[in-house]
């Protein structure tokens, strides 16, 4: 073998054992999962046990009046979530991008709740919301107003884990906002002051626009994590009461466990993996136009 | 009446005080360009009347308008950034709109402006492109278009050539010096140029360490300098400054060195008469030197050709100096001239405290 062929080769031979590790980690379960979605398979039997049953998994997923319900719980889930928390974070990073004593410290307070493990997270919000001992409960019986059935409830329970998600999460947008805030260029919002911007014309017309970009990828980024969320809620709610907490994930979980039915659980996965991997796909495109846009200007500019 | 007046201006960071006790009045439709080297105050200056950077203390007047606690939108002025800071969103004719769109002027009127101040700056053909897809000169007009269709009271720029190449730079001076014969408004300039200072300005201000250290017109300022530190800093190439000692030689005041003796006229003998006898800092600016029999004999260390003019490195008593002679044939280093330099042309300064004799 010439040295030059050698030469090329070497950075493969060193990739390879990453590119093992790889196939193993990732495409190994990944493709168990899909030919499991293909089985009528119970826990009790090895895989080459289970009968072989074609799409029949997928088709009964879709008259499933309870998989419905929980697809349609997850969605709103994630809309009612992305939506709030965008506003909530892009909002205090907006009020606390200044240089004022103490922000520092103020910045580190702010994304401690992203720190937490959401096992704890459930466990403490589920202390919280308890009906007798819960501090939100007890408070409102000290103030002379009804306690309100946190968990009990269907309606209230939705809004409950709505509430514990934006505790958690709205951290991150806030500071991923805050970081592109701070890399908009200082002298064209100082060139907006001189043009007679107020503050809110300066938010609306130069710093949100210019941040678009960030608030894009973060917006889909939370998209995928919203539908992929389960530990916070399987501690406080179960899924329940009834289905109304029921979000997908939950949902998988329990087909498998307690229904023992792993083709259908595996069925259902692949499906929240192709609604995630569409979301994956439109940041990718995202990011590839952005990529080509900066592009074709640094082009144009050299031309110039 | 001054239009615009800076009194007892200072600006303290935290416990560094940047600039203590500024005073300067700017005449109505004055163009004046804020010089010195970096760190001097000039741009925070600049800043302080934009209202970007808040006031320690003292006024800021335009008119008789005290505008120092001001928002930057209630003072009526336009600036021209270093960076042109254009916004990166929108495209020619949206950035030079913005502030006129701000201000609910109605569309028709709007469009017509930017149509007007796009041809005087030949950026007709650019209206619908964002400031990514412009070459910097052209980014650089549309930064100046953005202020000319303000049509505000004052014009502020903070070293809006310093980020073009030395020949767009020149051009850019020039089509700077005649917009401001053509639309007469109060300009304020910072620049660390003093070629663009001297080419543009009405009046100078010659800054160091957050204090005046002259202001007048650009004549005033080459011909008479207050201080050896305006001297050094206006003029190209720089003046050249020597140790002497002042010397009474038979009833003539003369700047006595190493190796040299420069008569001074008798006109100038009264004012420095309490200074016989004692060390002075010459200053002599490098086109003082007359090439012609009879001066002081200078060797050629090094002779860099320009064209029409060379400037020839010499050594005086020891110490380098810079001459400026118009080129008849290229002078070769080496060689060994004679230059005379008259009594009138030099500058003398107060070795300790700097001030012009």
């Amino acid at each position: 073998m010439s040295t030059a062929r050698a030469n090329r080769l070497t950075p493969y031979l060193f990739l390879a054992p990453a590119g093992i590790v790889l196939a193993v980690a990732l495409f190994y379960p990944i493709c168990y999962m899909v030919y499991a979605s293909f089985l009528d398979w119970n826990p009790s039997q090895r895989i080459g046990e289970a009968d072989f049953i074609g799409l029949r998994n997928y088709t009964k997923l879709f008259s499933d009046a309870a998989f419905r319900e929980s697809m349609w719980v997850t969605i709103k889930f994630s809309a009612v979530v992305v939506t709030i928390e965008m506003i909530l974070g892009v909002g205090l990073a907006l009020l606390l991008d200044r240089n004022i004593r103490g922000m520092s410290v103020l910045r580190t307070l702010f994304i401690l709740p992203m720190m937490i493990a959401p096992i704890v997270v459930g466990l403490m919000w589920r202390y919280m919301y308890h009906p007798t001992v819960g501090i939100f409960n007890r408070t409102l019986t000290d103030w002379g107003f009804e306690p309100i059935p946190w968990l009990a409830d269907g309606d209230w329970a939705f809004a409950s884990i709505v509430i514990a998600d934006i505790w958690q999460w709205t951290p991150f947008i806030f500071i991923l906002s805050l970081a592109a805030l701070q890399s908009l260029p200082a002298s064209a919002i100082e060139a907006s002051k001189i043009d007679g911007a107020s503050g809110w014309q300066q938010i609306i017309y130069i710093k949100l626009p210019l941040m678009l970009p960030v608030l894009i990828v973060t917006l889909l980024l939370r998209l995928i994590d919203s539908f992929k969320v389960l530990e916070v809620i399987l501690v406080m709610t179960n899924g329940g009461p009834g289905l109304s907490t029921e979000i997908l994930s939950i949902r998988i979980n329990r087909t498998a466990s307690e229904f023992r039915e792993l083709g259908e659980a595996a069925a259902m996965s692949n499906l929240l993996l192709i609604i995630l991997l569409i979301l994956t796909f439109a940041m990718f495109i995202y990011n590839k136009a952005q990529e080509v846009r900066a592009q074709r200007m640094r082009a144009v500019e050299e031309e110039a | 009446m001054p239009e615009i007046r800076l009194q007892h201006l200072r600006k303290d960071y935290g416990v560094l005080t940047v600039i203590e006790d500024l005073n300067l009045e700017m005449a109505d439709g004055e163009f004046t360009v804020l010089v010195g080297p970096s760190g001097c105050g000039k741009s925070t200056t600049l800043r302080m009347i934009a209202g970007l950077e808040s006031v320690t203390g003292g006024e800021i007047m335009i008119g008789d308008r005290d505008v120092s606690q001001l928002e930057p939108k209630e003072r009526d002025l336009a600036m021209v950034f270093q960076d042109y800071a254009l916004y990166p969103h929108m495209d020619v004719a949206k950035n030079m709109s913005f502030a006129l769109r701000l201000a609910r002027m109605n569309k028709t009127d709007i469009d017509k402006r930017v149509k007007e101040v796009a041809e005087t700056l030949d950026l007709t053909a650019y209206l619908n492109r964002k400031p990514a897809e412009l070459s910097g000169g052209q980014r650089q007009r549309v930064a100046m278009g953005r202020a000319l269709v303000r049509d505000a009271g004052t014009f502020l720029f903070d070293e809006p050539l310093s980020n073009l190449d030395a020949k767009l730079r020149g051009q850019m001076r020039a089509e700077l010096a005649l917009m401001s014969q053509r639309i007469k408004k109060n300009m304020i300039y910072v620049t660390h140029d003093q070629v663009e200072a001297m080419t543009l300005g009405d009046k100078i201000v010659v800054m160091k360490f957050g204090e005046i250290m002259q202001a007048g017109t650009p004549e005033e300022l080459y011909r008479s300098p207050a201080n050896k530190f305006v001297a050094g800093f206006i003029g190209s190439p720089t003046m050249n400054f020597l140790n002497a000692e002042l010397v009474d030689e038979a009833g003539t005041l003369s700047a006595k060195g190493d190796g040299f003796s420069i008569p001074l006229p008798d006109a100038r003998k009264g004012a420095l008469q309490a200074h016989r006898d004692r060390n002075i800092h010459l200053g002599i600016r490098p086109s003082s030197f007359a090439e012609g029999p009879g001066g002081l004999k200078m060797p050629v260390i090094l002779s860099e050709y320009i064209g029409a003019q060379s400037v020839l490195i010499s050594e005086l008593g020891g110490q380098r100096v810079s001459i400026e002679v118009n080129t008849v044939a290229p002078i070769r280093a080496g060689e060994e001239r004679e230059f005379t330099v008259q009594g009138d042309e030099v500058h003398l300064f107060d070795p300790k405290t700097e001030a012009a004799l």
